[in-house]
């Protein structure tokens, strides 16, 4: 029974070991849900790079197509390859046993990956692979250490490694870590793939609360009456405190 | 008390003035509560139009099909049901099909596109019990062998879905919108067109 | 449309309750802000139990299924997002509102004689709303929600003599947090504890109408009939039930004075809770915490465990303490000194306003450690923070000590005869 419990609060506490998450700086994602063309990239490199092992079980392909201004049919055609119909959810095609042997855990549904983990979180995680031969894909994270899923989107930025430069410090000639540079021989160029990054974070954040943009148009229009009441209660106030002395 | 005389022309236009605005607040707060009855996402998903396929159906056979939820009932007339439609017009509540029971395109003789294939909702417009198919011995008329009871309330409807006169149902059977994606298929809940 | 009401009085007693309890209950004319608090909390209370309801309509209380409708009710039922935000916030305004009442009943000693039970059943209200929180906060069936619920369970798990395992199998109906425990949190939290809860605001209020409100001033507005002269006595018209056995002075009737104060007061109040529904919902994590938007996960606990803000005091107090059980017993002593705050207290007078500087000095100092034990609950457990927590453990429990030992002796102020502005 005591051992229970302090197994217990040992979860309820966690110690280093278990809080040992990425704490170092993270890249400040810049991104804008209104700018429509922005998710839609987004939304393609999900359909195409993510959607063969993630799921968004709680993602509709139509609200997606709505909220982001792609006609149905076109959305259909170009971007919706699982499900039945367009209101059906954004399923992975892949079974999730089969993944769960090859990754070692069933990749988790990421519809709401940017409200757990935050959009810089994202948008880092995704410009931070790198070439790792000891581990079983090839590639680790410098935000997610020992991550396990390979790089998907190896094709799009070329290799990545982790790269030093020689130079001058203290007097001397040291070799110091640059950050990740690619090697080239991916399909985009550096700022083409940041770009990319930016747009598919910018769709994460977007599916994590599809009705954001809408929460805050509202949001306006309630404060807005909630002053008008304000002021009108106000006066209210004062004409009926008048008689107290 | 205070030495100021009370305005009361003002107190009575801020307290009128308060009491409209706060109002209007309490409605517009209701307002997200009445809307989230109406049918979610999900319920207009499923109640989408469905694709129906017909070239099985028999002379004289009668399916089912699922549409929001209610049976949609898709029947081949033989050519002797049809011939039955105008023996008994006298004895229907409603012949002509006057009222909005039916889109436009099924107000005629027939209440369907084509005259063999009726397709209406399996729902009786008395209380919504499902009638029974009734294809022979129907015995309301000489030359009617078939028909429709309603086994809640005892409500007849012809094989065009007209309801008779004198039973407790108020109107006629009600006929989805619906079109022809081709000879073998029929897509019911939608207009042609529309998307 | 007097005929009605006449038909109504003849078989209710409508009109006499309304002037008994609004339009001719005598409310002490000096309230400031703190006094607003209690209106806000009913306000609140009533939010909560309409969106609640209106939640349930959507809400699938079952492991496989409560996530899932939870985003089902965020993203296909029309305005469910707005439902659901509403409630959220409305559970942490519920306590920023209920911790400033109970501080305001603390400052100005509206637990002493007569108003025990009133105090008695404010703290009651608490202790309910605690549960009601808790178990509403499993519902989403988040890793917060589970693995919060399987510490706070496992916390029963102390009680020695065997007991304390077989009760908190008993209160799980499993093994673990499973569906079984969810279902009957569910029950609990839409049901059972809400109507708890609003049969002890009822006795609140009625227990407040008894004995009146207290003021700022801590004064007694209820003098002895006879021993005020005409001129001193409060203008208005107040229910015999007052005036028969009291001369009432220096109160207002709370209908329409303290309606249309408090309606400002509520115009206020919807503005900051608009703004966090409508621009924070999760307020940057602690209304709403970021891992709570994975469904839970029997298998893997997330990284940092932390109760949501309103519970984070007294975990700070549960975990300042090395001994499981010395912790368990520490968190709920704290609310019990509480509950027993009428008696502690052995002052006359009631208002801080006319109490020494030491009272002042010991509730300033039982405000900073809550506040302080709040942060500490919720920061990663570094052995700093421990130790914090720990000094400032000490130091809640030491008003409490403080208190009973100097106000029964306690150096304080000539208290006015009539309030003051």
């Amino acid at each position: 029974m005591m051992k229970r419990f302090l197994m217990a609060l040992a979860l309820l506490l966690p110690s280093a070991a278990f809080a040992a998450g990425y704490s170092g700086p993270l890249d400040k994602a810049d991104y804008d849900l209104r700018d429509k063309a922005s998710l839609q990239r987004g939304a393609q490199i999900f359909m195409n790079y993510c959607l063969g092992c993630h799921t968004m079980q709680y993602q509709r392909y139509q609200r997606t197509f709505e909220d982001l201004e792609i006609p149905i049919d076109l959305g259909q055609e170009l971007l919706q390859f699982t499900g039945d119909g367009p209101g059906s959810h954004m399923i992975s095609a892949i079974d999730a046993d089969a993944s769960s042997e090859w990754f070692g855990l069933t990749p988790p549904d990421i519809t709401m990956v940017a409200r757990v983990r935050g959009a810089d979180w994202l948008y880092t995680y995704f410009r931070s692979f790198y070439e790792d031969p000891s581990r079983p894909f090839g590639v680790n994270n410098e935000v997610f250490e020992n991550v396990g899923m390979p790089h998907v989107l190896q094709e799009l930025q070329g290799v990545p490694r982790q790269t030093y430069e020689r130079r001058m410090v203290d007097g001397e000639m040291r070799d110091v870590y640059v950050g990740i540079r690619s090697d080239g021989t991916g399909r985009m160029s550096p700022d083409e793939f940041d770009q990319a990054m930016l747009d598919l974070t910018a769709f994460l954040v977007y599916t994590g609360e599809p009705m954001y943009l809408e929460r805050q148009r509202l949001g306006y229009y309630v404060i807005g009456f909630l002053i008008v009441f304000l002021i009108l209660t106000i006066l209210l106030k004062r004409e009926y405190w008048r008689d107290i002395k | 008390m205070s030495n100021a005389p009370v305005d009361k022309g003002r107190r009575r236009f801020l307290t009128v003035a308060t009491s409209v605005v706060g109002g209007a607040g309490v409605v517009g707060a209701a307002v997200p509560f009445i809307v989230s009855w109406n049918p979610s996402a999900k319920a207009r998903i499923a109640g989408a139009p469905v694709e129906v396929k017909i070239d099985k159906i028999e002379p004289g056979q009668l399916i089912r099909a699922e549409w929001r939820g209610s049976p949609v009932w898709i029947i081949r007339r033989t050519q002797a049901m049809l011939d039955s439609l105008p023996l008994i017009e006298n004895r229907l509540r409603d012949p002509e099909s006057n009222a909005p029971q039916q889109p436009d395109y099924a107000k005629n003789e027939y209440r369907s596109i084509k005259p063999e294939l009726f397709v209406a909702v399996g729902l009786c417009t008395h209380l919504g019990c499902s009638p029974q198919f009734i294809p022979r011995n129907f015995g309301v008329a000489e030359g009617v062998d078939s028909g429709f009871f309603c086994p809640c309330h005892g409500s007849r409807f012809d094989i065009a879905g007209r309801v008779f006169s004198g039973v407790p149902a108020p109107a006629n059977l009600v006929v989805p919108p619906h079109y022809y994606i081709n000879d073998d298929t029929i897509m019911v809940g939608a207009e042609e067109g529309a998307a | 449309m007097s005929r009605i009401l006449d038909w109504i009085d003849q078989r209710i007693p409508l009109s006499n309750t309304l002037k008994l309890h609004v339009t001719q209950y005598p409310a002490p004319k000096n309230f400031n802000f703190w006094y607003l608090m209690g209106s806000l909390a009913l306000i609140v209370l009533v939010n909560q139990i309409v969106t609640g309801i209106w939640l349930t309509m959507s809400y699938n209380p079952s492991a496989e299924g409560a996530f899932a409708s939870v985003e089902y009710i965020m993203r296909d039922v029309e305005y469910g997002w707005l439902l659901r935000y509403m409630h959220s916030t409305g559970a942490s305004f519920f306590f920023i509102v209920v911790y400033l009442h109970m501080f305001r009943g603390l400052m100005y000693g509206s637990y002493q004689k007569p108003r025990e039970l009133l105090w008695i059943f404010g703290m009651l209200i608490f202790l309910v709303l605690m549960a009601e929180a808790f178990m509403g906060y499993m519902l989403p069936w988040g890793q917060m929600s589970y693995w919060g619920a399987q510490v706070i369970i496992s916390l029963f798990g102390t009680i020695p003599f065997g007991i304390g395992e077989a009760l908190t199998t008993w209160i799980r109906g499993d093994y673990v947090i499973s569906g079984a425990t969810l279902n009957r949190f569910f029950a609990l939290h839409v049901i059972a504890l809400p109507l708890v809860i609003v049969i002890l605001v009822f006795l609140h209020l009625i227990a407040l109408h008894e004995v009146g409100s207290n003021n700022p001033d801590g004064i007694d507005l209820k003098k002895p009939k006879g021993s005020v002269k005409e001129e001193d006595k409060s203008p208005y018209e107040f229910h015999e039930r007052y005036t028969k056995k009291y001369d009432i002075v220096d109160s207002i009737p709370f209908h329409p004075y303290y309606t249309v104060k408090d309606l400002v007061g509520l115009a206020v109040f919807l503005i900051f809770f608009a703004w966090v529904i409508f621009f924070e919902p999760t307020m940057g994590g602690h209304f709403l915490e970021p891992p709570n938007f994975e469904a839970a996960d029997p298998m893997r606990t997330p990284e940092h465990i932390a109760p949501v803000w309103y519970f984070t005091p007294f975990y700070a107090i549960l975990a300042a303490v090395p001994n499981p059980i010395g912790g368990v017993i520490l968190m709920f002593g704290s609310i019990v000194l509480l509950f027993l705050m009428p008696w502690i207290d052995r002052s006359t007078v009631r208002s801080i306003r006319y109490r020494s500087g030491l009272h002042k000095a010991n509730l300033a100092m039982l405000v900073v450690s809550f506040i302080v034990l709040g942060f500490v609950g919720a920061l990663p457990p570094t052995e700093l923070f421990t130790r914090i927590g720990q000094i400032f453990t000490f130091l809640y429990f030491a008003f409490f000590v403080f208190l009973f030992f100097y106000s029964k002796n306690e150096k304080t102020k000539p208290l006015p005869e009539r309030v003051t502005k």
